[in-house]
């Protein structure tokens, strides 16, 4: 519980982060809210030799607008902020509502949605969210500025396709009507999902939390639904390409039985199927 | 619940005096307390469960920045830092296997977690990058994993040995009787209970500061402790410091739960440290760290068997325990399932009983008290099996217990149980009727069977026990007879000051308990005072040399009835003074709500309070009187108190999911009389989420090397105020006839009672699909998997 040494730099822009980044390579590790990289470090799981701290940088970074049907939420939005937003809770409720489920009040009150997805992690609650929600992420980069679909960001356990030297800055996500609906299953409260479904309507999409090494998408749910399946008939085929994990909250077997008990929830809850 | 602070004496409602510090950060822990050129320890701890150390390579630590020291266990021992191993002080039985226990694993490590070897650093950061860089080889040997593996008995977790058995403990008079009962039973049934370890998880880690002074040749070591006083003893007799040099402070503590009181590895590396070296030494334990090297809690198979005649009515049980002492004996190791021993029949009358344990070593971390020791393992064991015979006589499971109860449910003093103890007074049946109703069992059962009939996902399950706890340790004769090293009396000091205010010295120590707060009241009430003019010291050797601290329920109905003994050495003194004043016979002086006067002249009196200086000043005492008004008690109790309860447990389960919520908790308690009822309740709810927890959520998990797979507190779940539901509590009180005050005992109550109604709620959830019993911790996967195999199949 010791983290190893290690440098700290605090910037004050993107472009001081970038440089840092530029600068040290691989053994630098941005950090946003801390609450999944200080953790890491202090099981010495990660031992990055520079950290640049991000989490202070305001403007556009920090902040929700939206404009012609598309939200823009800043990467170092804090959970928190998602959860309480008025603007959010009308443009875009489920991403609000999943932000309301993260861990405990002072997780949402220091975690990103940035670092949340940056940090790939298949049983974290935003990731499936904004997969199931058809979000695009925008990364900044040596190169400048690219686009990301959320549904390509996602690689590997903890991993996505941002490089080393890449930081999210903003992540865009279509004005939501229609149905919604977001299960989480756990044990405690605070904890992360057992198994988790995220299901959104006018983006057809149905995600789910915990099934895999990603966060992945219930493609064959969705093409139930899309050809009239029934919910029943389709939240069957959730597990279906999904490799989930085993675990001592629940082996795979277990864990593809919840995501087909919580994708027919979700699916009549939305009131899709 | 309303929150007064009228500062008034027993019985009332004052907030507690020790809130202040704690909620504003104001207590100082041991890792607060800091000393120059302090020197930390970081432990190189034992990946294998059981190996021969081969080598250790410390060359590449010994050389890294800040690292002053690094050694080995055979260095250590060279070193005669010990001149014994670590202490047992329950040799359960005269031919009771104890495996040398040293602070650091000279040779074989037994355990994963045991220390191996010690880096010394002028920072944590630096002893934590060095220990990183010891190279140890083990040569493996084969690992005694579980239990089951232990009963085996053909691979052994001391290799020496030749068997993992320990000792075998029994109370079984007439075990042909108790075999002819279970022949002419019309019911019986056989149970076999898993307890699975638990992880005490204190909100305050253990930690250590030992600082020397080599002027002196003394030592002051400041440890999170729950037993400074016994801490102090052991020290000295495990490192040959002669005791009289060794000062022993526990600081503020946070939360100890039985697991404060051990002698520990690191308690005795710091002190000998320290003392060796001239320096301060320190150490804190880490969360993962503290999984495998502070003790654990619980660990036992129980073997149950009940047998009662057609109507439900016990003709005999019969008890076998297989407890898991991990790898080595500890403090209080061997005698934690005896504690509950006693207690296997519960509050209920048997004509036959037998109990027999054994105890058995595993590679595992060695285990040992744990909020409520041996009693709510007992507890679980008959009031689960009691519900199974219920479900066998077709009664209810309130039915099955009002048949049983002891004295038919009628109140009762000094009951001799068939373990031949005496309970001290008893009267169950109003806890029973109590928490029935507050609970609205019948309402519930209403909404449970329309929700059976309606076949909805989520079904409701209520659950009850009723327990019996041993409580009040101990009297001294009857530990001897147990075989524990040392007595159960409890010491006190109370001091009318100068000024008139009281100091009052405790030898319990508080870990959160609320003594301060507790004691001031006792003494308020004894002498008239305000509980604001009373101080209570505590926890310090220096300032409370003689106690035996706190666990075992035993503060309030063994210290706390020694301070108010003290308090009444105080007022008879003063009443000799006043008589003296009042130049009347003392047997004519009334002493009430602090005015000494002489019978029948009330214009005459003095307050208690203004002859602090009288006695302080001595200028015209009676003749023979010494000045000063300090009086002190050693308070040995005639017997233990046996505190009891009804809870009722009130669970919804999702059945597709399998997950369990508990939803209602409705607990009736009685511990006698009460000092402060907002401390009991205090006491009642954290035990009884510790108990829902073990029932729920809480399990340490080792694989088949014996490591344990969830050190940290993302897997070990602890639940949170979250999970809980309100609690509703409510008390009968039944005095005690152990002590003066006739009090009982809270601690643990809460504990001893919660496990059993949870599980049993979750089982009656479950039978309609001819579920009779359900391990622990309930998880959603087991109940779902319990599901699916009564439906006959997968989902
Ligand atoms: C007790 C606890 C409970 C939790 N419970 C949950 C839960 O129930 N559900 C859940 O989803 N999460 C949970 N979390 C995780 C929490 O939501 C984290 O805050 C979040 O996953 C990461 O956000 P962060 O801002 O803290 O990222 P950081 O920890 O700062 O960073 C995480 C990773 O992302 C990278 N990174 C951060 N920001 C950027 C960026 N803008 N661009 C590129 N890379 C970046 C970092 O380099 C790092 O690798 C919990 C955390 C804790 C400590």
């Amino acid at each position: 519980m010791i983290p190893a040494a290690f440098d700290y730099v605090r910037a004050g822009s993107v472009e001081e982060a970038l440089a840092a980044l530029a600068e040290h390579g691989d053994d630098a590790k941005l950090m946003a809210g801390g609450h999944s990289l200080i953790p890491l470090m202090r099981y010495r799981l990660v031992t990055p030799g520079v950290v640049v701290d991000v989490g202070n940088l305001n403007g556009d970074l920090r902040g929700i607008s939206v404009a012609d049907g598309t939200v823009r939420v800043g990467a170092l939005t804090r959970h928190s902020e998602l959860e309480h937003s008025a603007e959010l809770a009308d443009a875009c409720p489920m991403l609000a509502h999943v932000a309301s489920m993260v861990g405990d009040p002072a997780v949402r009150h220091r975690g990103t949605l940035g670092g949340s997805l940056a940090h790939a992690d298949p049983a974290s609650d935003l990731p499936a969210a904004v997969l199931a929600l058809g979000a695009t992420l925008v990364a900044r980069g040596p190169g400048g500025e690219r686009e990301i679909a959320a549904a390509d960001f996602f690689t590997g356990f903890l991993e996505s396709v941002l490089a080393d030297d890449e930081m999210l800055t903003e992540i865009r996500l279509p004005v939501s009507g229609g149905g919604w609906n977001y299960q989480k299953f756990n044990r405690r409260a605070q904890d992360w999902a057992i198994v988790g479904v995220a299901v959104a309507e006018n983006a057809k999409g149905v995600s789910l939390v915990n099934m895999g090494s990603t966060p992945m998408r219930a493609t064959a749910v969705e093409q139930a639904v899309a050809a009239g399946a029934s919910a029943v008939d389709a939240a069957a085929l959730a597990a279906d390409n999904a490799s989930p994990p085993s675990d001592l909250n629940g082996d795979a077997e277990y864990r593809g039985h919840l995501a087909r008990v919580l994708t027919e929830r979700a699916l009549k809850a939305a009131g899709i199927a | 619940m309303t929150i007064t602070d009228d500062t008034a004496g027993i019985g009332s409602r004052m907030l507690r005096k020790e809130d202040g510090a704690l909620v504003t950060g104001e207590a100082k822990f041991v890792d607060d307390i800091h000393s120059p050129g302090e020197l930390w320890m970081g432990m190189v701890r034992s990946t294998a469960a059981h190996a021969r150390i081969v080598s250790i390579d410390v060359s590449a630590a010994q050389d890294m920045p800040g690292v002053e020291a690094v050694h080995t266990g055979a260095e250590l021992a060279a070193m005669e830092l010990w001149v014994a191993p670590l202490p047992c002080a329950w040799p359960v039985t005269d031919d009771m296997a104890n495996p040398p226990h040293w602070p650091v694993a000279p040779e074989t490590v037994h355990h994963v977690g045991e220390i191996v070897a010690v880096v010394l650093a002028d920072s944590r950061y630096a002893a934590a990058d060095a220990v990183e860089h010891v190279i140890v080889e083990y040569e493996s040997l084969a690992a005694v994993a579980s239990i089951d593996q232990a009963v085996a008995d053909t691979e052994h977790a001391h290799t020496d040995l030749g068997t993992n058995k320990a000792y075998t403990w029994a109370i079984d008079e007439d075990p042909e009787g108790t075999q002819a009962a279970f022949d002419a039973a019309a019911h019986s049934v056989v149970c076999r209970f898993e307890q699975q370890r638990l992880i005490p998880a204190a909100m305050e880690p253990r930690g250590v500061l030992a600082l020397p002074s080599p002027m002196g040749g003394d030592v002051t070591l400041y440890s999170a402790s729950q037993v400074p006083h016994i801490l102090k003893v052991m020290a000295a007799a495990t490192t040959g410091i002669p005791e009289q040099k060794i000062r022993v402070v526990a600081p503020a503590v946070g939360g100890g739960f039985g697991a404060k009181l051990n002698i520990n590895p690191d308690e005795i590396l710091a002190i000998s440290l320290a003392n060796r070296l001239g320096r301060p030494v320190r150490w804190t334990e880490s969360r993962t760290e503290a999984a495998g090297s502070t003790h654990q809690g619980r660990g036992q198979t129980q073997h149950i068997e009940l047998a009662s005649d057609s109507d439900g009515r016990l003709t005999a049980i019969r008890v076998k325990l297989d407890a898991d002492m991990g790898a080595y004996m500890m403090l209080i190791t061997p005698g934690v399932p005896l504690l509950g021993s006693f207690l296997y029949h519960g509050v209920y009358e048997t004509p036959k009983f037998s109990f027999t344990c054994e105890g058995w070593f595993t590679n595992r971390t060695p285990t040992d008290a744990y909020r409520g020791a041996g009693r709510p393992e007992a507890s679980y064991a008959i009031e689960r099996a009691m519900d199974m015979l219920s479900y066998e006589v077709g009664i209810s499971p309130e039915e099955i217990r009002r048949r049983n109860y002891i004295n038919g449910g009628e109140p009762f003093e000094m009951w001799e149980n068939p373990a031949g103890i005496f309970f001290d007074s008893g009267h169950y049946l109003p806890t029973l009727d109590r928490a029935l109703d507050m609970a609205d069992v019948a309402g519930l059962r209403a909404e449970q069977q329309r929700r059976r009939d309606a076949g909805e996902v989520k079904q409701l399950g209520i659950g009850m026990c009723t327990y019996v706890e041993i409580c009040g340790l101990a009297p001294s004769r009857a530990l001897g007879g147990l075989k524990y090293a040392a007595g159960g009396w409890e010491h006190a000091t109370v001091r009318l000051l100068p000024t008139g205010k009281v100091e009052v010295v405790s030898g319990s120590t508080p870990h959160g308990q609320g003594h301060e707060t507790s004691w001031s009241q006792i003494i308020a009430t004894k002498m008239g005072i305000s509980p604001h003019d009373v101080t209570v010291l505590h926890s310090d050797t220096a300032i409370s040399p003689l106690g035996l601290d706190t666990y075992g329920s035993r503060s309030l109905a063994v210290g706390g009835v020694a301070i108010s003994m003290a308090a009444e050495k105080v007022i008879e003194k003063a009443r000799l003074i006043a008589a003296h004043q009042f130049e009347a016979a003392p047997e004519d002086v009334e002493f009430e709500a602090g005015s000494f006067s002489v019978a029948g002249t009330p214009s005459k009196s003095v307050h208690i309070q203004e002859l602090g200086f009288v006695a302080f000043a001595a200028h015209d005492l009676p003749d023979g009187l010494e000045p000063n008004l300090q009086e002190q008690v050693s308070f040995d109790p005639p017997n233990f108190a046996f505190p009891f309860g009804t809870h009722v447990a009130v669970v919804e389960i999702d059945e597709d999911t399998g997950g369990v919520d508990l939803i209602g908790y409705f607990a009736v308690d009685d511990c006698g009389n009460q000092v402060n009822p907002l401390i009991v309740e205090g006491q009642v709810h954290g035990g009884v989420v510790q108990g829902a927890a073990q029932a729920l959520y809480e399990v340490a998990v080792y694989d088949d090397q014996a490591n344990i797979a969830n050190p940290s507190l993302m897997d070990y779940l602890v639940p949170s105020a979250a999970e809980m539901p309100s609690i509703t509590t409510d008390f009968t009180c039944t005095p005690s006839t152990t002590n003066p005050l006739g009090v009982k005992g809270v601690g643990e109550a809460g504990t001893i009672g919660s496990a059993a109604a949870v599980i049993n709620a979750v089982v009656d959830a479950l039978r309609p699909h001819g579920i009779t019993d359900i391990d622990m911790p309930a998880t959603p996967m087991r109940v779902r998997r319990a599901i699916e195999a009564a439906r006959g199949g997968a989902s």
